[in-house]
């Protein structure tokens, strides 16, 4: 994982956290490609974040974590999505659940409710393989550290003898708890890998909730 | 005019093909999936497929009535707007034309409609003449639920959020009204070809 700390003096901005820009990476020859890639920052801060994961045999994604230097251009269009958003009029309780590196577009939304409106209860559900995966930790942590905000790391496969968290996979009931009952009308967005949305949100969906308020992003094998 | 991107050469890989693939993708064996929410279960006894709004007579089909009309295999490229491509996808379903027979309308435009409240528009001259269908397989099986069964639309020369999954009709409209992607930025028609990805493309 990388986050590239972008300036953009000729681009306004105007973006809503968990909307995602284009990148457009052109060789010498002209030859092109490009990749969606999810914002990390909040509409508010000065600078754009993108925070990639290098896929292994991706195009854009290892040029974008091993080759880009400070000082060098990069071609991006943007914003894009809109659906996968969270702005402060939505509400809440703010139920964000994120699976790997699909925390990114929902550290967003932390950002920016932190930003704006810190009445919203905010509860965050982050499933990682192990704890030094945990993509802005000390950040996420502090956050939880605030009131009406839970954040609870879940470790799948390794977990320190004391940890205090829960161990193994996401289940059902875990999610039915950060969700909370459908009544409160909790706005819930799930971002992961496919299989892991698929499963919380069909957990979610099984109960009496409106489903226009579980919203989904996909992290499909695009590189 | 892009800027060149220092040291970036690409990987590129072989398309036996290039010809097929439209301007910004890139080929894909696997099938991503792509849903803004939660995947719909609709119980097939109380599933139907209803063509209404700007026609003289509603009309609709109940699973059995779609499964007995006649089927066809068609073998196609899709395009996704997040900019993968797949070839040579194997499809059964029911063409477009065969249900479109069965009602009168002069409305130009249609909003396909599906299970969790998804819906995206098409000028009606995009789902006639051999175009689009109501795909009920994919490869040789029952279509997924995650990637749009029992039953998508599929329209395969368009990007492919237009071949609306959990699709469960279509509705007959005077004017061209956009839907749930086409609100959200996305170009209204969506031409691989002509790389309409987003509004003013």
């Amino acid at each position: 994982m990388k986050s590239l700390v972008l300036a953009h003096p000729e681009w306004p901005g105007g973006y809503r956290a968990g909307q995602h820009v284009d990148v457009r990476l052109t060789a010498e020859d002209g030859y092109q490609a490009q990749r969606s890639y999810s914002i990390a920052s909040a509409p508010e801060d000065e600078r754009l974040v993108l925070t990639v994961e290098r896929l292994e045999d991706g195009e854009v994604s290892p040029y974008l974590v091993d080759e880009l230097r400070p000082g060098d251009e990069l071609e991006l269009r943007g914003p894009i999505g809109g659906y996968f958003a969270w702005v402060q009029e939505l509400g809440g309780p703010l139920v964000l659940i994120a699976g790997g590196s699909g925390v990114v577009p929902l550290r967003s939304m932390l950002r920016h409710w932190s930003n704006t409106d810190r009445s919203v209860a905010v509860r965050l559900v982050y499933s990682v393989r192990r704890l030094n995966e945990v993509i802005y930790h000390d950040e996420l942590l502090a956050y939880g550290d605030r009131e009406g905000v839970d954040v609870r790391f879940v470790l799948t496969r390794e977990w320190p003898d004391d940890w205090p968290g829960h161990r193994g996979r996401i289940d059902k009931a875990l999610v039915d708890e950060v969700a909370g009952p459908p009544e409160d009308g909790s706005r819930i967005y799930i971002c992961g890998p496919n299989g892991f949305v698929e499963t919380a949100a069909g957990w979610l969906a099984e109960g009496e909730r409106d489903p226009s308020r579980i919203r989904t992003e996909r992290f499909g094998p695009t590189g | 005019m892009s800027p060149v991107s220092r040291g970036f050469r690409g990987r590129r890989r072989p398309v036996a093909d290039p010809a097929r693939l439209p301007p910004g993708q890139y080929l894909e064996t696997g099938f991503p999936v792509l849903s803004a929410g939660p995947t719909p279960h609709t119980p097939l006894d109380q599933w139907t497929f209803l063509i209404s709004g700007a026609v003289d007579q509603p009309v609709s089909w109940t699973w059995e009535e779609l499964l007995a009309l006649p089927a066809e295999t068609p073998m196609v490229d899709i395009h996704c707007v997040t900019k993968w491509s797949k070839f040579d996808t194997r499809w059964r379903g029911v063409s477009l034309d065969t249900l479109l027979e069965h009602v009168d309308s002069d409305a130009a435009y249609v909003t396909a409609w599906s299970d969790g409240g998804y819906t995206t528009n098409l000028p009606r001259a995009d789902v006639s003449d051999g175009k689009a269908w109501v795909a009920y397989q994919y490869d040789g099986e029952p279509l997924h639920p995650e990637h749009g069964g029992p039953a998508r639309l599929l329209v395969p020369h368009l990007y492919f959020w237009k071949s609306a999954k959990w699709v469960r009709g279509l509705t007959f409209t005077l004017d061209d009204e956009p839907g749930f992607w086409e609100t959200y930025g996305y170009h209204n028609r969506g031409d691989p070809w002509l790389e309409q990805r987003y509004q003013g493309d």
